[in-house]
């Protein structure tokens, strides 16, 4: 598996560090339903087989915070793009 | 039909034309007292004990493709009860007991092999976390016992002592650990199973599940309807996916892990020996393979392979432990799908849905968990309460922050 890093090029897994599920923001601590949801964002997952956003952090690299678009059955990436465009979107 | 020696005899006097497969490959009924879905070990475990011990004969067991061709074998064989929270160690201790009568009960040689699990340790601190292992397994019954150095080196001769960055400074020896013969069990599960009535078909891909009124009533499959008083899922890899169809969000991951066999060699380890400074686990099996694995490549998967870093890593980890090692050549690699817990500890429990019961989240310790797993999941099933020695695992302790985290990473699966 390689990684089209935005800043840095295509570049080989041994650079990269998975993170997990993106789209799994922090909830406000002082809301009334704040155990529900770190509950969701701490530990729930769709966990797909298929079509997967995750996080990747280019260790070995340029350090970028990247989404990657990766399908969980062929190991196959989609899409790469950096985490904080992916947060403006 | 009962193997032993006499039978052996008397089919040979007929040539060996006249034995009868092991298990009765069944078509679906309409209904059953109980459903369950998957047909690895702890399957067609939960069906077998659910039958013996607790006389529920009307059970079905649902496999997609063949049974045992999942993570059932595709493991590293091992078998240990070395765990140090109280939540855990008296399951995995039950586990050991039922491993140690398993071939008696089952009257099918599953090829267990008390040869002893030794964990090494490089460092003052890791000697010091398993010593405290060590005590807790003693508290519980289990039998531990701490190397020192030389007698390591008494054992293993061949280990590298002398490794300047992690030398080895002794390790923590769990004699009745050891292997058994992974398709064996399932096998073995599977014949019992169908003895005593159990019908196990295959090619069973379970697509839906029946709702009435809030309640789970059966499943729909491949090869029809298939109602059930109850329906147990036993899918660990895909765990996520079935629970998806019960519009269910567990907290499991799916991650590939690898393990390898190198070519056969003259018996040369005796025991399972694990590398304390990196993650390396390696044992030889009786064809004469060094079967061994390490660590998760570290990215949900369902694809049954990984990647060449951690497969350089893992062998660089058995290098560095046992340098004569690097003349071998490797005979095969796989990956397989592991259901990783947030916590790194299995749920065995009733969901929120009434009817519909999960074992799920097996990390990479399934295999030796095999019997007690599907011993408590027919308990649950069979008289709707935990079996006391998996009560800790229960499915809204995430919820309730009653976590078993042997391993002290949080909720980071691909680090467990």
């Amino acid at each position: 598996m390689r990684i089209a890093c935005p800043f840095c090029g295509d570049r080989d897994l041994s650079e990269f560090t998975c993170f997990g599920e993106a789209g799994c923001p922090r909830p406000l601590p002082d809301r009334e339903d704040a155990a529900a949801r770190f509950l969701e964002a701490v530990y729930l997952r769709d966990n797909p087989a298929g079509v997967h956003r995750e996080l990747w952090y280019h260790a070995s690299g340029c350090r970028s915070w990247l989404e990657v678009t990766r399908d969980t059955r062929t190991h196959e990436i989609r899409a790469v793009r950096f985490a904080s465009e992916a947060r403006e979107a | 039909m009962r193997y032993s020696l006499w039978r052996i005899l008397r089919e040979a006097c007929s040539g060996h034309r006249r034995w009868e497969p092991a298990w009765r490959d069944a078509s679906p009924k309409s209904g059953y007292e109980v459903i369950v879905v998957g047909g690895g070990g702890h399957g067609l475990a939960t069906a077998y004990y659910l039958a013996k011990v607790h006389g529920v004969r009307e059970v079905a067991v649902l496999e997609k493709g063949g049974i045992g061709l999942g993570n059932a074998g595709r493991n590293t064989t091992i078998i240990r009860s070395n765990y140090l929270l109280p939540g855990n160690n008296p399951f995995y201790e039950l586990s050991m007991r039922l491993w140690e009568g398993l071939e008696r009960d089952l009257n099918y040689n599953v090829m267990v092999s008390q040869r002893g699990v030794l964990n090494l340790f490089h460092s003052d601190a890791q000697r010091d976390a398993y010593v405290r292992r060590g005590n807790a397994m003693h508290l519980h019954g289990v039998d531990a016992e701490l190397l020192d150095r030389e007698a390591v080196r008494r054992m293993l001769p061949f280990l590298e002592f002398e490794n300047a960055r992690f030398p080895i400074q002794g390790g923590l020896l769990q004699r009745r650990g050891g292997t058994a013969r992974h398709d064996a069990v399932v096998w073995g599960y599977a014949r019992a199973a169908s003895g005593l009535g159990v019908d196990i078909v295959q090619n069973c891909e379970v697509t839906g599940l029946i709702r009435e009124g809030g309640r789970i009533v059966g499943v729909r499959s491949s090869r029809g309807d298939i109602r059930a008083g109850k329906v147990a899922v036993a899918v660990a890899g895909h765990s996520s996916r079935v629970a998806a169809l019960a519009g269910l969000r567990l907290p499991i991951e799916s991650h590939v892990l690898q393990a390898f066999v190198s070519e056969a060699v003259k018996p040369l380890i005796p025991c399972v020996v694990t590398f304390g400074a990196g993650h390396f686990y390696v044992s030889q099996s009786d064809k004469g393979g060094l079967v061994f694995g390490g660590d998760l490549d570290g990215y949900n998967s369902y694809a049954q392979r990984g990647n060449l870093p951690m497969v350089e890593e893992v062998c660089a980890s058995g290098m560095a432990l046992m340098p004569m090692i690097g003349r071998l050549r490797l005979l095969r690699s796989w990956g397989g799908v592991m259901d990783m817990s947030m916590d790194g500890s299995p749920i065995i429990d009733r969901t929120p849905l009434e009817g519909l019961y999960l074992n799920a989240g097996w990390c990479y310790g399934g295999f030796k968990a095999t019997p007690a797993s599907g011993y408590c999941f027919a308990h649950l099933l069979a008289r709707e309460e935990s079996h006391e020695v998996a009560r800790a695992f229960r499915l809204d302790r995430f919820a309730t922050g009653h976590l078993l985290d042997e391993k002290g990473q949080g909720p980071h699966p691909n680090l467990h």
